[in-house]
């Protein structure tokens, strides 16, 4: 079995977000790091071939500049045995459609068993990669998944839906986007950090994946950011530190009081 | 004639879910600005009635695939994709959801379509359609507008409200849909399991919600006693009922509960979006969290930055005494 873990580069979590009001795309410079979400499809996919299932290979598989490299980095670092760079001028400013696109070339040239992927990005905040590839690969998908096992050749997933807890069996090959219930990532040795930037890294345009370039970049994009707006103002809220409990739980019944909760 | 095409989605006993009947309503709301109209798809074999009943919220017509399976997201978009192409819908809207998601997200693909997620509001401007959404955490809000037609909107859970016009009835008409091949290859084993207890958080007038701060399930303990004190009851999100602290009948959020107490006094909860969409309408919001820096210090209206496991049991004592006096 080969799996392929989709990963991106993200802000770092301590990196004050903002959109860039020339170009309206989410500045991205600063500190960045791997998607956390992304660190829960590697684990899921170390344990699929720790608990005894015959996988071949993990493969990290990315699309972004350059700076993206250090985010294969650590993929490598938590398990994979190698990782697939799609990095092109022509896709920057891709949205949704042209994303999931060119994921899917890409995708394509290693014909896995199983794509797994972390259910949001910590910036897009989109959840909609993951079904958009396997449309285009024309494979069964399932999104945030928090249970997931391997029997038979197929997958047993579980995850909350609409109604409570789903239970869907899943043939492979298959996309599946995970939640961050589903495990709790490893940390890396310092033996896997020292040598993630050993193992092999396959850096690659969009013409090596044959996309076709009227499909990506902001041109191949099918929606356009009018305008950003500030959200409508709310009065900040009152914040205590907590320095002294008794005092605070003083303040706190004081507020509870006032507005007649007690 | 051009029109918006909404998916409803239903349970096992063929009810459609609110968020859905929201989307109707706003997608019928459009198309009268639009000057077109409003369409459903259902699949499963759900009633006549129930289908003419989308009338009331401003469908004109029903699209009934009774061969394709509710609760999985492919099948539908093998059903939607076809109307879309055959009927020459302009949008595909969605109501707020995981399935809605999912579905849209297959249309993007399936159809080379633009997709806006999140969204809270959508107007027009020029004859189209402008999707609003609040991105970083709702720090900012962007107009998204679509560069072709057909257009996917998938709202924000709760950002459509449902209202019911004059009574209307919808046409019903039955569609043979031939679903893709990998589109019968997840099958569903069981839908809507609750696990746990079942609770009522959505009557209760003050809520304690705790979240994955407690540090353990035991800790809720602290949020009962808490709750107890006040005279509530207690809800929580999703990563603790995952992780199997609390009864999925106390969730809160984007696959839970939608509550608007007087008072909601979020413990150990960062307040993620997912969570805030369910609990943002509370009246009086109060937030214990020992990160500076959770997005719940946002929204919330009194915010105390500590260790709960410290404030509770004295917050408990207090109101304890305080009601006593």
């Amino acid at each position: 079995m080969k799996i392929c873990c989709l990963c991106k580069e993200v802000p770092d979590a301590s990196v004050q977000k903002r959109i860039d009001p020339g170009t309206k795309r989410l500045d991205r410079s600063g500190e960045k790091n791997l998607n956390p979400f992304d660190t829960h499809a590697l684990e899921a996919a170390m344990q699929i071939k720790e608990g005894g299932q015959d996988v071949e290979e993990i493969v990290a598989v990315t699309m972004g500049p350059e700076s993206a490299v250090r985010a294969l980095h650590k993929a490598v670092a938590l398990g994979a045995d190698r990782s697939v760079h799609l990095t092109d001028g022509a896709l920057e400013g891709s949205d949704v459609c042209a994303t999931g696109y060119a994921l899917a070339r890409v995708l394509e040239g290693e014909s896995p068993d199983l794509v797994l992927l972390g259910q949001q990005s910590d910036d897009g905040e989109c959840y909609t990669i993951g079904a958009v590839v396997a449309d285009h690969l024309k494979m069964p998908s399932l999104t945030q998944v928090i249970k997931m096992d391997v029997t038979d050749g197929k997958l047993r997933c579980e995850r909350q839906a609409e109604y409570g807890y789903d239970t869907v069996d899943v043939e492979l090959p298959a996309v599946i986007s995970v939640g961050d219930a589903i495990n709790e990532p490893r940390y890396p040795s310092l033996k896997a950090i020292m040598g993630a930037k050993k193992k092999p890294l396959d850096t690659k345009s969009a013409a090596d994946a044959a996309i076709e370039s009227e499909r990506v970049g902001e041109g191949g994009s099918q929606t356009t950011v009018l305008a950003i707006n500030p959200p409508p103002q709310k009065e900040p809220g009152e914040i205590i530190e907590d320095e002294d409990t008794n005092e605070t739980v003083e303040k706190v019944v004081a507020w509870l009081e006032e507005r007649k909760l007690i | 004639m051009p029109g918006i095409l909404v998916y409803a989605l239903h349970d096992d006993e063929g009810n459609f879910n609110k968020n859905s009947l929201g989307a109707v309503s706003e997608a019928a709301k459009l198309a009268g600005e639009l000057g077109t109209e409003a369409a459903v798809a259902v699949v499963g074999d759900v009633p006549d009635d129930a289908c003419r009943g989308l009338g009331a919220y401003g469908a004109s017509k029903v699209w009934r695939a009774k061969s394709a399976p509710e609760g999985l997201a492919q099948p539908i978009v093998d059903v939607m994709a076809k109307l879309i192409s055959d009927e020459g819908y302009s949008y595909a809207l969605f109501g707020g959801g995981l399935l809605g998601f999912e579905i849209g997200a297959g249309l993007t693909a399936r159809l080379g379509a633009g997709v806006t997620m999140e969204v809270t509001d959508v107007k027009v401007e020029d004859g189209k359609l402008v999707a609003e959404r609040p991105v970083l955490q709702d720090s900012a809000i962007v107009d998204v507008g679509y560069v072709d037609e057909p257009a996917i909107i998938i709202g924000r859970l709760n950002a459509f409200d449902a209202t019911e016009r004059n009574g209307g009835s919808a046409e019903v008409a039955d569609v043979d849909v031939e679903l893709s091949e990998w589109s019968t290859k997840a099958t569903m084993v069981t839908r809507g399991e609750s696990r746990g207890e079942d609770v009522n958080i959505e009557d209760a007038e003050l809520l304690v919600g705790g979240g994955r701060g407690l540090g353990e399930a035991d800790n809720f303990k602290l949020a009962e006693e808490l709750a107890a004190a006040l005279g509530g009851a207690v809800a929580a999100t999703r990563a603790v009922v995952d992780a199997g602290w609390y009864p999925y009948a106390a969730q809160i959020g984007q696959t839970g509960k939608t509550v608007a107490p007087r008072l909601y006094l979020a413990a150990g909860i960062s307040g993620a979006i997912q969570h805030k969409v369910g609990m943002q309408n509370s009246e009086n919001i109060l937030a214990i969290n020992k990160d500076p820096n959770a997005p719940i210090f946002e929204f919330c209206d009194l915010g105390v930055v500590g260790d709960l496991h410290k404030i509770l049991p004295k917050l408990t004592e207090a109101v304890k005494a305080k009601k006593g006096s």
